[in-house]
């Protein structure tokens, strides 16, 4: 079922990925990304969120193994990184709204904020799901070795990492490459 | 030759107390019970959609009429093609699924009973937020497509398009979690023996009608949330003054909005394959390629999208290749009627209503398919696109080939969901009166939009011939109504004069009659296991038994 709702999700931000580049083919829209995106702290902040996925994957290993107390550590560096690439975002948001980039004020305001609005609510989701695993796992529940419940959380949480990878790519790499 | 079954439920699903009647049916999580809502809510949008569609005919009855104002006239037509297609044939065709499908293929319930739930309270919501709109200041009037950037609120500024996007946003979400809670069950509670190459028909087309859906929807998805920013947040996605796109809706629309009328089509090949089957007691013939045609139009469902804006003017090169992908589709479509003529050839034919709808459907469906090859050649379609024409051909696919299947499995499943039988011969009254008000309707506005004659307009001059074909068109609509009718009449009559079916009434092939009718809350207690594509044949017949 997990895969099914990824695929689903998959092609939904396809489609908000093709309108981002459909605005970007103006010149304008380029200056605007040139004059106000910043890849470096950006690059920082993909490597927390990616180096979420690994902690997640040790999570779910030690989960297997029956090492319960590692693996809500592991979990809960997860969530620690997760909420860091959050507040990453914000603080991106932060310095656009102060530069003047709303969502209201062109093209790139609308596609920037609704591409990774999208990309951030979702991350928001999974923070949503991993406390809520957590805090079963520390009252005592799914303690069981072989339940599915890890590693389906896991698809859903490697799948936003990967989405951000695309979203990565295409807003702050793109510009560097063409 | 029994097995017991592999997949019970191993407790009791919340059900509430028997002499709480409404909490009962607003908690259920049974699928069957969740079928007959979603087909009664169908029912009550099909009557409300319909009584917009006589509206319409009323006021262009004759020339210069203004029996409803252009305002009203643009509120009604669209609200009459969004209700008819997300929440009349949408939930009829879905839930006919939720209701049959577990029992066609052996399951007690669906993979996710309470998913079952959401997905039908959610699009039933998404219907009643869409019909808030009248009161909320105007109902939505660009259209079932709602073209950018006459959908944007500098032209569109009551909040009917507000309440279109939100409402169908929720009835797209309810209609994926049934897309991917159908796939899961198909794959996954399948009876001991019924592998993929012995699914009913009716199951294959429901699965991969499911990945058409977690295909399509999505886009639809994305284009009404970028709708409603920029209608709530001032983005500029489509609006053309600021540096918006108009074709941008249009591409998000439509690569969603193609897919979609093979959503509306799919469950109903699967309805008329099992209906020709049973009412000729012949096995499908060429069940393989009922199958992989079906599994050809999913896949060139996205490849045809553009064939909706050939007037936007995207160039020869992409023109040429769209008009090439629409031709294909021809293809495997054709190659599944000719597999149900192959079917009732040599069977021993029976007349029922259910099976006249499955004939009248190869005729009609057969001129809208004419007509939709007509219109992937690029210089036609600039020819008539917008006219009556285009009205004509969508009423003959949606109606002819879609809601002739809801008829014909409403006279087919009727006796297994109730338990009682409709009357035949007030069927066949009803049969006749509406195939006859369908074609004066629709068919005479093939010359209407010949003429010229352009769509979405409130009122039309008095030029020859217009009067005439409109008024004989309005005609026919009311026969159409009065049809319906007769089929609310014979439902009434049917539950309660309380006619009783014999368990299998048809002599049917497929599991579903192999369960009690109406089924008992649990479909079964057990249940052959199958060893061909028709286990009840082989049930019956056990010394003439299919092997395949």
């Amino acid at each position: 079922m997990m895969k099914l709702i990824i695929g689903s999700e998959a092609i939904f931000f396809l489609c908000l990925i093709v309108a981002y580049l459909y605005f970007w083919r103006s010149i304008t829209f380029q200056r605007e990304v040139s004059a106000n995106l910043d890849i470096k702290s950006t690059v920082l902040f993909t490597a927390i969120l990616l180096s979420s996925s690994f902690t997640f994957w040790r999570a779910e290993k030690n989960h297997h193994r029956g090492n319960n107390k590692a693996a809500n550590a592991w979990l809960s560096a997860t969530i620690f990184l997760g909420a860091i690439f959050l507040i990453g975002q914000g603080r991106e948001y932060y310095r656009l709204f102060n530069r003047n980039v709303l969502i209201s004020k062109s093209e790139f305001g609308s596609s920037f904020y609704t591409l990774t609005g999208f990309h951030g609510l979702h991350v928001l989701i999974g923070l949503i799901i991993l406390i809520s695993v957590l805090l079963l796992t520390l009252n005592g529940h799914l303690q069981n070795k072989n339940s599915t419940v890890l590693s389906t959380v896991g698809m859903y949480w490697h799948f936003v990492d990967v989405v951000w990878l695309f979203v990565f790519s295409t807003i702050y790499v793109l510009p560097h490459v063409l | 030759m029994k097995a017991i079954l592999a997949n019970d439920i191993d407790q009791d699903l919340p059900i509430a107390q028997k002499d709480r009647l409404l909490l009962r049916w607003l908690s259920t999580v049974d699928h069957k019970a969740i079928g007959k809502l979603y087909i009664l809510a169908a029912l009550l949008f099909f009557l409300v959609g319909g009584v917009e569609a006589l509206l319409m005919r009323m006021q262009l009855a004759v020339a210069e009429n203004h029996f409803l104002s252009p305002e009203a006239y643009n509120q009604i037509f669209t609200m009459h093609g969004v209700t008819m297609i997300f929440f009349v044939m949408m939930p009829a065709l879905l839930g006919l699924t939720v209701y049959i499908l577990p029992l066609m293929i052996g399951a007690n319930e669906m993979a996710f009973p309470r998913l079952n739930a959401f997905s039908f309270w959610i699009t039933l919501f998404g219907g009643l937020l869409l019909y808030f709109s009248f009161a909320a200041g105007g109902a939505p009037n660009a259209g079932w497509f709602n073209y950018a950037p006459l959908s944007e609120d500098q032209y569109s500024s009551s909040p009917g398009v507000d309440y279109y996007a939100m409402g169908l946003l929720l009835a797209g979400i309810g209609s994926l979690t049934t897309a991917i809670n159908i796939i899961v069950t198909v794959l996954k509670l399948r009876v001991k023996g019924m592998t993929l190459k012995r699914l009913p028909l009716f199951v294959w087309m429901a699965l991969v009608n499911g990945f058409l859906i977690i295909g399509a929807l999505p886009s639809l998805n994305a284009a009404l949330s970028m709708l409603l920013l920029d209608r709530l947040a001032e983005a500029h996605f489509f609006n053309t003054t600021s540096g918006g796109s108009a074709l941008l809706w249009q591409h998000l629309f439509w690569l969603f909005g193609h897919p979609e009328v093979y959503i509306l089509i799919l469950p109903a090949f699967g309805i008329y394959s099992e209906v020709f089957q049973v009412y000729s007691q012949k096995k499908i013939f060429g069940y393989p390629f009922v199958a992989a045609s079906t599994v050809a139009i999913a896949l060139l469902a996205f490849g045809v999208w553009v064939h909706h804006m050939f007037a936007t003017g995207l160039g020869n090169t992409v023109n040429s290749f769209f008009a090439a992908a629409s031709m294909l589709i021809g293809i495997p479509t054709g190659i599944k009627i000719f597999n149900w003529i192959g079917t009732m050839y040599g069977g021993k034919i029976s007349l029922t209503v259910s099976m006249m709808f499955a004939i009248a459907f190869l005729v009609e469906f057969t001129i809208g398919g004419l007509s939709g090859i007509g219109f992937s050649l690029v210089p036609i379609d600039w020819q008539l696109t917008d006219t009556y024409f285009v009205v004509a051909h969508l009423h003959y696919v949606l109606i002819g080939g879609s809601l002739f299947s809801v008829f014909s499995a409403l006279f087919y499943w009727f006796p297994k969901i109730t338990g009682w039988q409709l009357d035949e011969k007030l069927g066949k009254w009803f049969f006749w009166l509406f195939v006859v008000g369908f074609n004066l309707t629709f068919f005479l506005q093939h010359f209407l939009g010949l003429m010229g004659m352009a769509r979405r307009v409130y009122t039309y001059q008095d030029i020859p011939y217009y009067t005439i074909l409109n008024l004989l068109s309005s005609a026919g609509a009311y026969l159409m109504g009065a049809a319906v009718m007769l089929l609310l009449y014979n439902i009434y009559k049917t539950q309660k004069t309380k006619i009783p079916s014999s368990a299998d009434p048809w002599n049917a092939f497929t599991l579903e009659w192999y369960a009690a009718s109406p089924p008992n809350e649990k479909n079964f207690e057990e249940v052959p296991v199958v060893g061909s594509r028709r286990p009840l044949w082989d049930l019956k017949n056990p010394h003439n038994r299919d092997y395949d």
